[in-house]
């Protein structure tokens, strides 16, 4: 009996541009079953196709943009989400989901996030944290872990990290979830969820970067990571999110969750804000 | 009970109106949706008037948290089918440069205003200059041929809002207004004409449910058609190298084929984007070269030189951006002398010096301040003596 199996088609390649497969992402990399989580996301969203728009920063996951079968919008280094705002304020029939990484959403791209989220624009952000600047080659960035090493910090980082939950969630993003590439089903259900919700929607996803980060850092491959996932995370959505920082080490605990799911006015323009 | 009864987009009729509020009506009168901005002197009066007028016209007025963000939410606009704007002044106008190549980059119309203050850096916020032109050339990285007009009154700032906007839809790429505080802070008769006696251009765009093209194969005029998005095109739009299919492509060949298009597709339409104003030029020996704010004044100039038994013209280009060589190289038959007047220390004058490959008269001043036409005059003088 041989063991191949074949098949004609994948399930998602109604959503992914599969001319432009396989993509560029490094072994051990958790984008791929993120964006497959937000493909069937979306597909089960109940928005026709057509839609929804993808929009990216520069970075890693910035590439999702250009594997997805969508109107997608892979724009400048930090500015997805104003580049979204003006797409939803234009057309507010789409269903814009941002999707980039931490240091394009919160480095570069941090004041746009605040102000979105103040406003409660009516966008869906999805942040993939996988603590360093990968595209680059592993260098230290606003949500790297005090102490680690990446190729900027050879010494260990010696500044504190952003803890992105509570960063929303104090800025009243009106949905907040963590989750991490492990925990597809999860992860799957927060997408369609804040795909259903209107207002400012927020989503970070730990994922492993064994290349700019795993290795340098005593966690290993990218399935050392999933396995460290599955010994540490802790699924609390009632955590006090002033605890929920990350620091990645071997016996520290990744708290999990739909942490925040509220009800807010969504912003309106014109400067009015109601219903 | 009284019911507030909205005004028309186009507010057809004789107005006493200052620079910026004109180019507020040129936008709408052009068809403007929505605008994002981001308060500076001396724009701010544009963003004031639009913020009230785009929502009762069922429009959307977006007050950004920055310059940045302004330029990336008209890209994104004009992407979901809106005619995008922002105004701005010099620091904000760096900070666009950025998503300005975006733009140029993945053909996205839209425009840009930029009423001139004195720089570098904060400088005279609240004082003239027109020392923002070359940075309109070249202010973004990469190889790019942009389109810029400069008004030269309030009734240009109206009308040429209305060509920045045609020119935008037309070659699809993000395109300039380059106005000064003086133009947009003095207050003057502005007509604007009935809604059908004004010229409004649309972008090309791709029919719903395709044409069987690339979505950036291009015409033989170079510019594709538009995707607009929630249309089922599955456009994929980067400021990536990209080919046809819009997807990125790390290749020499595709970049060079890319760029160069973008560029030709401006050379290509020049002769349609020239503006240009001469007066008395026909036998002038000596011309004077002014634009904007500046041109009121080498007008000026020039008439009293003609006064003085002095033959001199006002050379005036509308369109600063492609510059209009080939109207102005046709003058150098007759006329032997050039004087470039500008607020700046002598941008233009470096242009008109390359493209007549001779030298001119440089009157020039870093801004702050109109300079009197009796300066261009003593110039002009000069330069026939």
């Amino acid at each position: 009996m041989s063991g191949e199996m074949m098949v004609k088609e994948h399930p998602l390649d109604g959503l992914l541009r599969a001319d432009r497969l396989p993509h560029i992402w490094c072994p051990g990399c958790g984008l791929g079953s993120i964006m497959s989580c937000m493909a069937n996301a979306i597909a089960d969203s109940g928005v026709p196709l057509q839609k929804h728009v993808i929009v990216s920063g520069i970075g890693c996951t910035g590439r999702v943009a250009g594997y997805m079968k969508l109107d997608s919008f892979h724009t400048t280094h930090g500015r997805a989400i104003p580049f979204a705002i003006g797409l939803k304020l234009s057309n507010p029939e789409l269903s814009v989901t941002v999707i980039s990484g931490d240091g394009d959403l919160f480095s570069i791209g941090g004041n746009h996030f605040l102000h979105a989220a103040r406003r409660n624009v009516d966008i869906n952000v999805v942040c993939v944290n996988n603590f360093n600047y990968g595209m680059t080659g592993g260098q230290f960035g606003p949500t790297t872990p005090t102490g680690a090493r990446t190729t900027t910090t050879p010494s260990g980082n010696t500044e504190p990290a952003l803890n992105l939950p509570y960063l929303a969630a104090s800025l009243g993003a009106v949905y907040v979830a963590r989750w991490t590439p492990l925990h597809v089903r999860q992860l799957h259900r927060s997408m369609l969820a804040a795909l259903r919700k209107p207002g400012f929607r927020f989503i970070e996803v730990i994922s492993p970067c064994p290349v700019g980060f795993g290795k340098s850092n005593e966690i290993g491959e990218g399935l050392d990571e999933m396995r460290m996932y599955r010994s540490n995370c802790i699924v609390d959505p009632d955590a006090d999110l002033r605890e929920a920082g990350i620091d990645m080490k071997r016996d520290s605990p990744i708290v999990l969750g739909n942490f925040m799911d509220i009800e807010r006015p969504v912003f309106r323009s014109g400067g009015a804000e109601g219903a | 009970m009284v019911t507030a009864v909205a005004e028309p987009r186009v507010l057809t009729g004789q107005h006493f109106l200052n620079g910026d509020l004109a180019c507020a009506e040129g936008a709408l009168a052009a068809g403007c949706s929505l605008f994002a901005g981001y308060p500076i002197t001396p724009s701010t009066e544009i963003a004031e008037r639009l913020s009230h007028r785009l929502p009762e016209l069922g429009c959307v007025y977006v007050q950004m948290e920055d310059e940045l963000a302004s330029m990336a939410a008209i890209l994104g606009a004009s992407w979901g089918g809106a005619k995008a704007m922002t105004a701005t002044s010099g620091p904000g106008f760096t900070l666009m440069m950025e998503n300005f190549g975006l733009g140029v980059m993945t053909e996205t119309p839209c425009v840009i205003v930029d009423v001139q203050r004195a720089g570098p850096s904060t400088g005279l916020p609240t004082l003239v200059s027109q020392a923002d032109v070359m940075q309109a050339k070249w202010g973004s990285h990469g190889d790019f041929e942009p389109i810029a007009f400069a008004p030269s009154s309030p009734q240009e700032m109206f009308d040429l809002t209305i060509a920045a906007f045609n020119a935008s839809e037309r070659l699809r790429m993000p395109v300039f207004v380059m106005a000064d505080e003086i133009v947009g802070h003095m207050t003057e008769r502005v007509i604007i004409p009935a809604p059908e006696d004004i010229t409004v251009v649309e972008r090309k765009r791709t029919p719903v449910g395709g044409d069987g093209r690339l979505h950036y194969e291009p015409d033989e005029d170079l510019v594709p058609p538009m995707p607009i998005a929630g249309e089922g095109h599955n456009v994929h739009v980067t400021g990536l190298t990209h080919d046809e299919r819009g997807y990125p492509a790390g290749d020499a060949t595709v970049h060079d084929r890319l760029v160069r298009r973008l560029s030709h597709k401006v050379q290509l339409h020049a002769d349609e984007l020239d503006l240009t104003e001469e007066i008395m030029t026909e036998d002038a020996d000596v011309i004077v070269v002014a634009y904007g704010a500046m041109a009121r004044s080498a007008s000026c100039a020039v008439a009293l030189a003609r006064e003085r038994g002095i033959r001199a013209g006002l050379f005036r280009p509308l369109t600063l951006w492609p510059f209009p060589y080939g109207r102005l190289r046709e003058r150098v038959n007759r006329a032997s002398r050039f004087v470039v007047a500008e607020m700046n220390l002598g941008q233009m004058a470096r242009e008109v010096e390359r493209h007549l490959r001779r030298p001119a008269t440089w009157v020039t001043h870093a801004g702050g301040r109109m300079i009197p036409p009796e300066e261009v005059l003593q110039a002009v003088q000069e330069a026939v003596r």
